[in-house]
């Protein structure tokens, strides 16, 4: 197994600035707007970017929600691993709300197809979009597209990106895996 | 990634203590499933199931229905009254006969002890017990410590009695494995006529005054009387049980201690429980039936990933 750094931590610190100020331009000040992050990992990005939203730019209530999508995945008995559920915490509500799905990698778009349809379930937001930090491109296996991507990536299908984030793996950084 | 241990849910002996974790933790998310304003999900929905109850059941059957459904599973039901097994087909038979139709999962229920094992050990589908005569009923076993870990935190040293007719209960039986595994101490209580003789082997004690054994416990969970399995009179007369092991409001106020109240239902009112406590905040009943359906949505799921 070899690994190669893809972003490093100030690499991954310019993004995350960046995609909070993009946010910020489409969105203003957040009055209409839910973030949600996709369980497990997705939501640690959203709660960086919540920070940076709050405590840089001063955005005052910026809601953020937490999303699994296992019971809407569809590799369920079709892959060997027990797909284990994670929380729900989706206390905002999504009825015509401005959505932005939050995710780390972006690989087939099948877990953004699910969490579409997991979203669902709660209501009917007036729009979605879809917030990725790295988008694994020409590998999708749907008709999905990031609305906001931190860094396009050209990955094989044997290797893997391992996003790193200093709450959980020690350090801020992005891997590319090669099984 | 942790998954069960057991191909299909015969009982609560067959079980581990991460098996009933893993259910609880499962149950607790489905939970939140079934509080949403659309309260279905789509794993199951390549799954056909098959729920066959050789014995009447209200609840249990409605719950399985409704957890299969949540799931997107496909149903069919099938009631043993209404069937061929009235002209004598046998068991094996009927079952098999059902899985030719492409069915995936079998939830069973029936009046003899063991039937949901001997089904297990000849057809080729993953067997959930529902109920085998007076041995065991896991999912009840389930959704009952499921229901004390969330009223009082955990079931790990808490202390639980068992009222009522032990001799004739899978509710027993279930629970007090249930109970046992997840380090729970449990006492079982009624007239000794409805107590199983050799019960002590089991690991639990015994009570015959009820008082006492009110004044033990953190959870008192009380069985129904069940008339329909009595072939000879255990007690003289339901006024009779009532003024003995009837547990009612005066009765509970002089505890020093709020103790919580559970039934398996249905309940005989004013028999078992007197229609102040179960309508007071002290009972969990509903709770129970809510849980029910989270609990067999996590079972039914669970199992489904073994395959």
């Amino acid at each position: 197994m070899t690994q190669k750094l893809l972003l490093s931590a100030e690499d991954l610190h310019i993004i995350l600035f960046r995609l909070a100020c993009q946010l910020k331009e489409t969105h203003g000040n957040f009055e209409n707007t839910l973030l949600v992050g996709l369980q497990p990992r997705g939501v640690r990005l959203a709660e960086r970017l919540l920070h940076i939203l709050t405590q840089h730019y001063k955005v005052p209530n910026v809601q953020l929600s937490k999303l699994d999508i296992t019971f809407f995945r569809d590799d369920f008995r079709r892959s060997d691993k027990v797909l284990n559920a994670n929380n729900n915490s989706m206390e905002f509500g999504v009825e015509n709300k401005r959505i932005v799905l939050i995710d780390d990698v972006l690989y087939t778009g099948r877990s953004i197809r699910a969490a579409l349809t997991a979203i669902d379930s709660y209501g009917r937001p007036a729009e979605i979009q879809l917030l990725n930090l790295i988008d694994r491109r020409f590998s999708r296996h749907l008709p999905i597209q990031p609305d906001f991507c931190g860094h396009q990536v050209d990955a094989i299908q044997n290797e893997r990106v391992v996003v790193c984030w200093k709450e959980d793996d020690n350090e801020d950084a992005v891997y590319l895996v090669n099984k | 990634m942790s998954e069960l241990s057991v191909k299909h849910l015969l009982g609560i002996k067959y079980l581990n203590e991460a098996d009933i974790r893993l259910i609880f933790e499962t149950a607790t998310q489905f939970k939140e499933v079934i509080n949403r304003p659309i309260k279905k999900v789509p794993s199951l929905r390549d799954i056909t199931i098959a729920n066959l109850f050789f014995e009447n059941s209200t609840r249990t059957k409605l719950s399985f229905e409704l957890a299969q459904k949540r799931l997107s599973a496909d149903v069919i039901n099938f009631a043993a009254s209404m069937s061929s097994l009235k002209k004598g087909e046998t068991l094996i038979d009927t079952v098999n006969n059902i899985l030719s139709m492409k069915v995936d999962m079998v939830v069973m229920r029936h009046s003899s002890a063991g039937a949901a094992s001997f089904l297990a050990q000849h057809v080729n589908a993953t067997i959930i017990n529902a109920g085998d005569g007076a041995h065991e009923h896991p999912t009840q076993a389930l959704l009952d410590t499921f229901s004390i870990a969330e009223r009082l935190g955990n079931v790990t040293g808490k202390k639980v009695v068992i009222i009522g007719d032990i001799l004739h209960s899978r509710v027993a039986l279930s629970n007090i494995f249930a109970l046992q595994k997840l380090g729970a101490e449990v006492k079982v209580c009624g007239p000794s006529t409805l107590i199983p003789k050799h019960i002590t082997s089991l690991g639990v004690t015994v009570e015959t005054d009820v008082k006492k054994a009110l004044a033990w416990c953190d959870v008192a969970n009380v069985l129904r009387v069940q008339f329909e399995r009595m072939s000879a009179s255990y007690f003289p007369s339901n006024r009779e049980y009532a003024a003995f092991y009837g547990i009612t409001k005066p009765m509970l106020k002089t505890l020093d201690k709020e103790i919580v109240i559970m039934h398996p239902g249905p309940i005989n009112r004013g028999v078992e429980l007197s229609s102040e406590v179960v309508d007071s905040n002290q009972a969990i009943i509903l709770d129970q039936v809510e849980n029910g359906v989270a609990i067999r949505m996590a079972v039914l799921y669970l199992l489904a990933a073994k395959k």
